[in-house]
């Protein structure tokens, strides 16, 4: 996320506006009890986010509920459910909302147990940001390295690891190091490419707000101060356009709309389109909105979209550039987090939603699923719950898709069980596998010059291509026909003929139209 | 360039609202009047526009809504060209429940949520959005976009569906229901910053005026009709007051305060050291309480 460009010409220490701040969604991830519910409760109180009457609620929980004696113990700022609050633990993501002078954040504070791991790649897969929590007593734990995994499989580039309850362990650089290098060990292997170890203390608020006294070793940033200014990217925006169409709008006979969240790219009147799958052509006639008609969208935005033409479009088509259109598969490789009680089932086929589509799919079982202890491959059985896994996955007919590393809401999905009709597994798009059925229309591109509308020069090469054809035609007939004139009868049927081919290799392109020049090469349909 | 804040908040929600009209049957859009509301049905206008809203609103009437409710709801629904469904417990009517006497706790009970249940049996809705958002309370910030309801129309918090990126699994039982929330990841000053932002109509009770009130367990409660029950030696008294949130008006309390205009409100929220749930008096019958409500049906 690039801070837009009003707020970065404003002084660091001015308040951004409101409308003007950026967004920053980050979760918090763990073992259990290393303090992820204190830490959220710890970074609300500091950046003033905690209303005093709540204060006052969270005063007599904590002497009622509370693991800190009779000290205000934060983590009830977060864990709502009388349940949570009983035993003391995160059992589903909590969203909190704060902002600070230069940010907006979302955090979700997801649950450390390995039976909620759903819950945590829930939170995981829109986030910008994780922080890991480290206890510093116990270091790196398996479940430390299950939510690194998910944080990386699921595309999250930044992650802070906090390594919480210095206060436990006398504030020891020693063991902070060792930590830290075990960490970047981790990230090392999972590719995670911004990594920050910071040691703090929920409880006694080491390095949360401010630079910690009691850690004079440590040089970096407090953890509120690197939330306010690491720089998350955000992805996609440079890809061609493409916009899964969610829905239809037809309020009266005499407008048709397609209307949908812009996955990627940018999009402007006059745009060549097409149509994933089934490669239907047409041109951007509108950009509707509420707010008036619009010159441009881009990535991220809910629009919608108005043809030149009537094309047969519905839920679940995406509508893409001409110039770099979206793929479209029958199989795709992934990689999938198993989230059901029920084992996978191959013979089973169950309902995938990928993007505004949904059809059936069957997930090959794989043979080996990954180990968190040492990321490696280990043989399995069965695939179980929290199982992560790379597989292939085929749908019963081909749908637009793409790499979840090009495509974030074009290359992740859910498995869901139709009679359950439980969410069993999230998927994140690999690579796409060619299959023979699946074999898209193979597209020719003659030439690339851009011409915008022209009917003219299309009328004029239209005519010139004709009467090249008719002479060619000519000098070969007209031998003929002077030795033998019945064979102008010849003649007139091949230029019928020859007037037909040349109508439609016309009708298939583009040149002179409005966007690309473009031919397609005919026959080669699907 | 990127989207701010406020832009992405509405791409998100629009895309939400969208998504059940795509994939639910009968869809209805609980109109409560207040901000929240507000917001939510100007992104459903701009969600389905040029067309008009796909869904009826329904507004579950307790028969103790504050006037100037009323007179904006029917007014709103005119101007929008939307259709309306007002809906009342009858039954609850005629056993003479009512926020006094019986006690909020029944009342809510039978008004709000037997109320709202009987309306969406009634009509047979699959789909219903609310205006919640996860920053008002606990255990909504526990909820997800798409929460499901039994054929009870019963919460359960432990068991709820993963909802990874935008994937939102709307498969339902016959019988089930969705309640969603466009607005969950909104805060309250986004949704009056939005409000600013788009000029949309809010209830004139948002602004400060002198309004008669009577101060009762701490709260300022507005005498707004015949019916408050006053007691002895309670005599209402005019004050610069405005409210946060908006409900019965027994059980609503006022802040006092002199901001009339938007920029007022703003700046006073920005300022301000408690949350808007405050003034709500059926919250603070115990921690849990909301929970335990949403576990039985309420919204
Ligand atoms: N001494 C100390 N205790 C902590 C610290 N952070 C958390 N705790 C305690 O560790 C326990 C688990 O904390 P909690 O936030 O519920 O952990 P979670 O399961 O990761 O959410 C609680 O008793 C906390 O009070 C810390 O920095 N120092
Ligand atoms: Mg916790």
């Amino acid at each position: 996320m690039v801070s837009s460009p009003s707020s970065t010409r404003i002084k660091v220490d001015d308040p951004v506006l409101p409308d003007q701040k950026t967004l920053l969604r980050f979760i918090t991830c763990g073992s259990v009890d290393d303090g992820k519910s204190s830490l959220i409760g710890r970074v609300l109180f500091e950046s003033g986010s905690v209303p005093d009457d709540q204060l006052v609620t969270l005063d007599t929980d904590s002497k009622k509920f509370g693991t800190q004696g009779a000290a205000l113990d934060y983590a009830l700022l977060v864990d709502g459910l009388s349940a949570e609050r009983e035993q003391g633990i995160t059992i589903d993501v909590a969203y909190r909302y704060f902002a600070t002078s230069k940010r907006s954040f979302i955090v979700a504070d997801t649950p450390g147990h390995e039976q909620y791991t759903r819950n945590m790649a829930t939170g995981a897969s829109n986030a910008d940001l994780a922080i890991i929590l480290v206890d510093a007593r116990k270091g790196i734990l398996p479940q430390t390295r299950r939510h690194s995994l998910i944080v990386s499989m699921v595309g999250v580039k930044n992650v802070i690891v906090a390594v919480n309850k210095m206060d436990l362990v006398d504030y020891s650089p020693f063991v902070f190091q060792a930590i830290e290098h075990a960490y970047h060990d981790i990230a090392k292997t999972l590719n995670i490419p911004n990594v920050i170890v910071i040691p703090v203390s929920a409880v006694a608020g080491d390095n949360i707000a401010a630079p910690s006294a009691r850690t004079p070793w440590y040089n970096g940033p407090s953890l509120i101060e690197y939330l306010e200014t690491v720089d998350v990217q955000s992805n996609a925006s440079d890809a061609g356009f493409a916009m899964p169409v969610q829905w239809v709008n037809r309020p009266d006979s005499s407008f048709r709309g397609y209307s949908g969240l812009i996955a990627s790219g940018r999009i402007s009147p006059g745009d060549a389109i097409t149509i994933v799958p089934g490669g239907r052509e047409a041109i951007i006639d509108r950009i509707v909105t509420f707010d008036g008609d619009r010159d441009q969208a881009m990535t991220g935005q809910s629009v919608t979209l108005t043809l030149d033409r009537e094309v047969d479009i519905s839920r679940g088509d995406v509508i893409s550039t001409i110039s770099e259109p979206v793929s479209a598969s029958k199989v795709v490789s992934t990689q999938v987090l198993w989230m059901s009680a029920e084992p996978l089932d191959p013979q089973k086929s169950y309902l995938a939603k990928l993007a505004t589509t949904t059809v059936s799919a069957l997930v090959k079982a794989p043979d080996t699923v990954l180990d968190v202890e040492n990321y490696q491959d280990k043989v399995v059985e069965k695939v179980g719950i929290n199982a992560i896994f790379k597989t292939r996955v085929s749908f019963d007919r081909l749908i637009a898709v793409a790499p979840y590393n090009n495509n974030r809401d074009l290359g992740s999905f859910i498995l869901i069980d139709r009679l359950s009709n439980e969410v069993v597994a999230l998927g994140l798009v690999d690579g796409l596998i060619p299959s023979d059925l699946g074999k898209a229309r193979t597209r020719v591109t003659l030439t690339s010059l851009p011409f915008r509308h022209d009917p003219l020069k299309r009328s004029l090469m239209k005519t010139s291509s004709f009467a090249l054809g008719t002479l060619l035609l000519g000098f070969i007939m007209w031998p003929l026909s002077l030795k033998w004139p019945p064979a102008l009868y010849g003649f007139a049927i091949a230029e019928i003929f020859f007037f037909l081919v040349h109508e439609l290799l016309w009708a298939r392109a583009r040149w002179g139209l409005a966007g690309e020049v473009k031919f397609l090469s005919a026959g080669e349909g699907i | 360039m990127s989207l701010s804040h406020l832009e992405r908040l509405e791409a998100e929600s629009i895309h939400i609202l969208r998504e059940v009209v795509a994939e639910c049957e009968k869809p209805v859009m609980l109109y409560s009047i207040g901000k929240d509301s507000a917001v939510m049905l100007h992104l459903a206008q701009k969600a389905f526009f040029p067309g008009k809203l796909p869904f009826p609103l329904l507004h579950v009437d307790t028969t103790w809504k504050f006037r100037e409710m009323i007179a904006f709801r029917n007014e709103t629904a005119r101007r929008i060209g939307a259709e309306l469904l007002v809906h009342t417990n009858e039954e609850g009517l005629a056993q003479g429940i009512t926020p006094f006497g019986a006690g909020s706790r029944t009342y809510t009970d039978v008004m709000k949520t037997e109320g709202l249940k009987q309306a969406l049996n009634h009509y047979g809705f699959d789909a219903a959005f609310g205006g919640a958002r996860r920053d008002e309370e606990k255990s909504r910030a526990k909820e997800r976009v798409f929460s499901f309801r039994n054929a009870e129309h019963r919460w359960d918090p432990k068991n709820q569906r993963p909802e990874p990126w935008k994937l939102y699994n709307t498969r339902k039982k016959p019988g089930e229901s969705i309640r969603v929330f466009p607005l969950s990841n909104w805060t309250e000053i986004d949704v009056w910053s939005y409000i600013a932002e788009q000029n949309i109509p809010v209830v004139p009770l948002y602004f400060a005026k002198p309004r008669p009130v009577v101060k009762r367990s701490g709260a300022l409660i507005m005498v707004d009709d015949g019916r408050l029950p006053l007691e002895q030696g309670e005599v209402p008294e005019f004050k610069m007051v405005r409210f946060r949130t908006l409900g019965c008006y027994p059980l609503t309390g006022a802040v006092e305060s002199e901001a009339d205009t938007l920029d007022d409100i703003v700046t006073e929220m920005r300022e301000s050291r408690s949350s808007e749930r405050q003034g709500r008096l059926i919250d603070h019958d115990g921690a849990a309480s909301m929970e335990k409500k949403k576990q039985e049906g309420y919204f």
